[in-house]
């Protein structure tokens, strides 16, 4: 069935206007249907709103991060340069396109896995062989923390003796990335 | 092993029934997604660099089944057809983002059915373990241990501050999805289910009906999940998972308990009728077959009957399954009437515990 109002796209909004002259019943397109103000019901989304679906919504709203960039006049237009996916791309489809996206688009989101996340910091499994010292840096990070909080609660005994761990692995990865630096 | 025998094979391992908690708790799953480095994700890939994931992965299949003792049979999607691929899917050894372009998918299955690597799924790996009852420890150390093998010889995209990178930003970090499908009649019919919707989004857990959505949710078979991947360690989230289902299971059994109580009558009634009907029946529908199913298997966990195989709620699972049957006639043009004659069939052969 064809549109009542322009004749040339399928028909697919029904509706029944009931007015001062009466009933009348018109099938729509939805371009026209569109025309016909707002209490026209929407397209049906699919019964299944997909978590991809969901995400796309929220990577189109502007973060904060990219008012700055405008503000700053920073051209917004990135590509990944291994794949070629802009981050307009991702916006569509809501999935990355490459493991170096990750590094071009990385301002743009970090915001984005706090809102998912509640974090965009990583703290598990480690691959030993990717993952270079990073084990160690975790392991320093992670001690530092707790070596703020006792100095914070005063303990400063269990302070000291983490200073010193923290100290000594310090050591172990300077040791370390100057090994690999005489490789 | 061979295709044919993956695709009619009637036991699934990981369905047995027997373990911690097997009352309530029928598997538990972990899923890590890794990716290969520079190689764009498969969304974005062409055949080429598929084709170079595909191989890569290939490579490393003797190691993995050294360092498993497991033996790993390669179903390659281009070559299945699509009956074929979704006997995969209802066997939960697939996932539907294989099959939709099919081509340079390949499913890695180990011997005892327990393992699956999926490649080129969403992301260019995803390692699959499965165990029956609740058992999240044996999956995650398997995942591991499968996980350090490929990445000693595969270079996997990693991020000091993200962690490992997947296609999906919902995946990032630890790329661990952890699952537990658990059967709550306790919960569903004293309306309690509802309840654990709502709290289970609160601990960063999702649940969803395992067949069906909402009011048709068939067998009351529900699947819980968690939702973060990020800022916390592997088996931190697998704790946060594990607590959660120790709760529901708990709540489950108190559900169950009052039903026996105080519906004692009705209960026996409806758990026997069930068994009446998946016995002597002979149409049977998917929706209804599960119904029932979940009627026995509360009555035998209920001790409220003996049935000649304890093992079979697992099996007449996988024959409710419409495309494991049309799979099972090699006929894929059956009629709807054809399909429940046959289903009705196979239940009566595997309620009594007969090949």
């Amino acid at each position: 069935m064809l549109c009542d109002d322009c004749g040339r796209r399928e028909a697919v909004v029904h509706i029944v206007q009931i007015g001062p002259e009466g009933r009348k019943e018109k099938n729509l397109c939805e371009k026209c249907a569109a025309g016909y103000g707002e209490f026209m019901p929407e397209a049906q989304p699919k019964r299944n709103m997909s978590v991809d679906d969901f995400l796309k919504g929220m990577f189109r709203q502007p973060g904060e991060q990219e008012e700055k960039h405008r503000q700053e006049g920073e051209p917004l237009v990135l590509t990944c340069p291994n794949c070629g996916m802009s981050y307009a791309d991702f916006q569509q489809t809501g999935k990355i396109g490459c493991s170096v996206c990750y590094g071009t688009f990385r301002r743009q989101l970090e915001p984005l896995l706090r809102r998912i996340h509640g974090t965009s910091t990583h703290s598990g499994k480690i691959p030993r062989r990717s993952g270079g010292t990073l084990e160690l840096k975790q392991e320093i990070k992670r001690l530092r923390g707790e070596l703020k909080e006792k100095v914070a609660q005063e303990e400063y005994e269990e302070a000291a003796r983490l200073r010193d761990e923290v100290r000594a692995l310090e050591q172990k990865l300077s040791a370390k990335e100057g090994g690999e630096a005489h490789v | 092993m061979s295709k044919d025998e993956v695709m009619k094979e009637r036991h699934l391992s990981w369905l047995s029934g027997e373990g911690q908690d097997g009352d309530v708790v029928l598997m538990s799953r972990v899923r890590l997604a890794r990716n290969l480095k520079q190689l764009p994700f498969p969304s974005r890939a062409d055949f080429s660099q598929l084709l170079a994931v595909r191989t890569q992965v290939e490579q490393i299949v003797p190691s993995l089944s050294q360092g498993l003792e497991v033996e790993f049979a390669g179903l390659n999607m281009e070559e299945l057809t699509p009956l074929e691929r979704s006997v995969l899917i209802e066997k939960q050894l697939a996932t539907p983002a294989l099959m939709k372009n099919p081509q340079h998918r390949e499913v890695l299955l180990a011997e005892d059915g327990q393992v699956s690597l999926m490649v080129n799924e969403d992301d260019h790996l995803r390692i699959q373990c499965l165990s029956p009852a609740f058992d999240l420890d044996t999956p995650l150390k398997k995942a591991f241990a499968i996980d350090d093998i490929i990445e000693s010889q595969l270079d996997i995209a990693f991020d000091e501050k993200m962690g490992y990178l997947t296609a999906v930003p919902t995946n990032l970090g630890t790329g661990l999805r952890a699952s537990v499908v658990l059967h709550l009649p306790g919960l569903v019919f004293t309306k309690n289910i509802g309840s654990v919707e709502t709290i289970a989004p609160q601990l960063g857990l999702s649940i969803h009906s395992l067949y069906g959505e909402g009011q048709e949710a068939g067998g009351c078979l529900y699947e819980i999940t968690n939702q973060l991947t990020m800022g916390f360690s592997e088996q931190a989230l697998v704790e946060n998972l594990k607590s959660a289902v120790r709760e529901v299971v708990a709540h489950e059994r108190k559900a169950r308990k009052a039903l026996a109580l105080y519906m004692k009558d009705r209960l026996e009634d409806e758990v026997w009728r069930a068994y009446g009907t998946l016995r002597y029946a002979r149409l049977l529908t998917e929706k209804e077959t599960l119904e029932l199913l979940s009627w026995v298997r509360l009555g035998m966990n209920l001790r409220l009957m003996e049935v000649g195989n304890p093992d079979c709620f697992g099996d007449i699972l996988l024959v409710s399954r419409t495309h494991f049957l049309q799979n099972l006639a090699e006929n894929e043009n059956m009629s709807k009437n054809e399909i429940d004659r046959l289903r009705a069939e196979q239940v009566r052969k595997a309620l009594l515990g007969k090949e």
